[in-house]
């Protein structure tokens, strides 16, 4: 198990790795002054002023030259410059074309206001779709198994925007009932951050538990003509307890592993839900930084960081496996 | 179809001493709707079970055995089954009794042994645990009680080193300590009665000559009734006290095992016997195969379920075998043997057509007999 954890992480950097050289290949490979967006935004560009930029940048450089200095600045400090020098300390992401800060500083503000979103949205959707799933199994054929599909089926096939969308207009913009949305730390008030993240909580919580609802029916009905669900039925065990204990058991270990990489592309931004309810989150972050000009190391920070999160939860997805069913040996 | 509710706690075995059998199935029918219509699993079946005999059932899959046996612990989903008919269970009728009674009845009274123990046992829980838990169902004791009943189970049961592989997963044992566990699991309530479907069919034939062992040595112990469903007379000679035989969801013949092996009267079990390999038998004997396929259950055929496969069809008069469904009705040769067919003389049959085929050894050394007896 040790063993395995090791290669996989060796394999996951080196994912990593890949991805970070891609996207900066692809950054830099593809516009044909890369320095001509910061030019423009540092008042009047003319073409001196262009080339003292690309040579500053080191755009002049080799492209695995400049992946080079790029990538060993996440480990020591360096110095940016275009125009004014900027400081970098390690780990350094670069500093954004845009808001002229230190990427990762930006990062390690955002990013909280992701976890957020994800963890209380999780908190809500994933209890409850596996509670809905369970009860339409169980009650299948009947109404309520009809009733709790169709609905699902109608939420799910809303355009998240809209349902978030008329969430905002109704209960913030014109019931007031969570008037503010905005992100607010935890460790800074933690009342103030439930209240204000409750909403996109709810929001996020119901529309997901739909599809959670339904992977745990379809799961829990296929599990109930396992035999094993036969046996603990011919035990004399509580309908109840084999529904519970034997049925879900085995039933929720394929929505664990789909719940762990939700999860985590969760992480990597909500950007519809941070857009509309005005939370400063890694979606929010990464999609403005594709607005011209092209804040390229937030970019490159965003993609990154959405990779490691992915590579990371597969990882976890996998040992989680192997605890949950005994027949997987890590190896 | 009442004259052959008792036939078998008539039938004078030693070990049986109840009066009234432990289990009497009578007249049950077990249909399920679907959108393709009814489809008749099983279809006025009746038989009993005493404490200590065991009752084989045989028959090819689909033929009703396992959906009968599990309607005894009422396994099928009320909504989707129409039961008819009575079971009762040392006297206590189980047909539309409620699921709090039947809850009481399950793994204590009456056990089940299941095929395949791989797909049968939870995988994800240890067999101790499992054992425990069927234990616990039944008896107010605490964990560690009940997790000695399971070791004791398990060494009961001839598991190696119970005591520590009681932690095992189902998928850490192999096939025959897999079917091992099953039946210490069944077993941990004493119950009165088992059900064992197909329990050695997974199973390489050492390991289930071992299992039947452990079966009889349990029943001698336990003093339970077993009802043994398989497809393999071997099995059936080896375990049963008496057999009942079923085909498209009835009954079609039923009686003592020696009985029903040595004097088959029906074209159905004669075809059971021509196909099963004897080992003894000369190498010239014929395995013959049932020719067709089994009947549906939603369109069953008319008159005698097995007509459209019986290649005795044209030896009885008319078209009775297509028009009327025969009756259990006694054999000639044996009070307690009865049999659904439409033939006048099936023994005569048996002895002259179907035994040469099969074994000819034996019937030249009954025709040789019986020419012995007419000298004397």
């Amino acid at each position: 198990m040790f063993g395995y954890i090791v290669r996989r992480l060796f394999s996951a950097a080196l994912v990593v790795i890949l991805i970070s050289m891609t996207v900066f290949a692809f950054f830099f490979l593809v516009p044909k002054d890369p320095a001509r967006p910061l030019c423009n935004l540092n008042g009047r560009c003319n073409e001196e002023k262009l080339a003292l930029l690309t040579e500053e940048m080191g755009f002049n450089d080799s492209v695995v030259h400049q992946y080079g200095i790029w990538a060993k600045g996440l480990f020591v400090d360096r110095t940016i410059s275009f125009g004014p020098k900027y400081k970098c300390s390690a780990p350094c992401l670069g500093i954004s074309y845009s808001t002229r800060t230190e990427v990762t500083e930006d990062l390690k503000t955002k990013f909280p206001a992701t976890l957020s979103i994800a963890i209380g949205a999780s908190i809500i959707f994933l209890p409850l779709g596996v509670f809905l799933g369970v009860i339409a199994a169980r009650n299948r054929g009947t109404f309520i198994d009809r009733g709790l599909v169709s609905f699902s089926i109608l939420l799910y096939s809303i355009p998240f925007f809209v349902v978030a969308l008329v969430a905002w207009i109704f209960f913030s913009l014109t019931w007031q009932i969570f008037p503010d949305t905005t992100y607010v730390p935890f460790t800074q008030n933690p009342a103030t951050w439930f209240w204000h993240m409750l909403l996109p909580w709810l929001v996020l919580g119901l529309t997901n538990s739909t599809a959670y609802a339904r992977y745990t029916r379809g799961q829990m009905i296929e599990t109930f003509g396992e035999d094993y669900v036969r046996t603990a039925t011919a035990k004399g065990l509580h309908s109840r307890t084999v529904m519970l204990r034997h049925a879900l058991r085995a039933a929720i270990v394929p929505i664990i592993t789909i719940f762990g990489l939700d999860f985590a592309y969760l992480l990597t931004g909500t950007l519809t839900l941070e857009w509309i309810f005005g939370i400063d989150g890694i979606g929010r972050w990464s999609i403005e930084a594709l607005r011209q000009p092209i804040d390229f190391p937030v970019v490159a920070a965003t993609v990154l960081v959405a990779a490691v999160i992915i590579v990371l939860a597969n990882l976890v997805v996998d040992i989680v496996y192997s605890v949950i069913d005994p027949r997987v040996r890590l190896v | 179809m009442s004259t052959d509710t008792s036939f078998l706690s008539g039938s004078g075995s030693p070990s049986t001493r109840d009066d009234v059998p432990f289990l009497v199935v009578d007249n049950l029918s077990v249909r399920f709707p679907t959108h393709d219509g009814l489809v008749q699993a099983v279809t006025d079946l009746s038989y009993s079970v005493s404490r200590g005999q065991t009752l084989g059932i045989v028959g090819e899959s689909g033929s009703g055995k396992s959906v009968s046996s599990m309607a005894i612990l009422g396994l099928h989903p009320p909504q989707s089954t129409r039961l008819e008919g009575s079971i009762k269970v040392g006297g206590h009728e189980i047909v539309g009794a409620h699921e709090d009674q039947m809850r009481k009845l399950r793994g204590a009274d009456v056990a089940m042994i299941f095929q395949d123990a791989l797909t049968a046992l939870h995988p994800f829980y240890t067999i101790g645990r499992q054992i425990s838990e069927a234990y616990r169902v039944h008896h107010d004791v605490s964990k560690s009680e009940a997790r000695k009943r399971a070791i004791e189970m398990l060494d009961r049961v001839g598991i190696p080193q119970a005591r520590s592989r009681i932690d095992d997963f189902p998928h850490q044992f192999s096939g025959g300590m897999r079917q091992r566990a099953m039946i210490a699991m069944a077993l941990v309530n004493d119950p009165k009665l088992l059900i064992a479907d197909e329990p050695t069919t997974a199973l390489d034939v050492t390991v289930q000559a071992q299992i039947l062992d452990l079966l009889q040595d349990l029943q001698r112990e336990f003093d339970s009734g077993i009802i043994m469903i398989t497809h393999d007379l071997g099995v059936i000679a080896e375990m049963a006290d008496d057999v009942l035989v079923m085909y498209g969801g009835r009954a079609v013949e039923t009686g003592p095992t020696k009985q029903i092996l040595t004097h088959p009267e029906m074209p159905y079990t004669w075809g059971l016997l021509s196909s099963v390999p004897d080992v003894t038998a000369s190498v010239d004997a014929r395995l013959i195969p049932i020719p067709g396929n089994p009947p549906s259950l939603l369109n069953p055929p008319s008159g005698c379920p097995f007509h459209p496969r019986c290649t005795h069809r044209d030896k009885v008069p008319g078209d009775l075998c297509t028009s009327t469904l025969p009756d259990l009705l006694p054999s000639k040769s044996s009070g307690d043997h009865f049999r659904r067919c439409h033939l006048p003389d099936p023994e005569v049959i048996y002895r002259q057509e179907i035994l040469p085929e099969i074994a000819p050894d034996l019937a030249e050394a009954i025709i040789a007999g019986d020419e012995d007896g007419g000298r004397r």
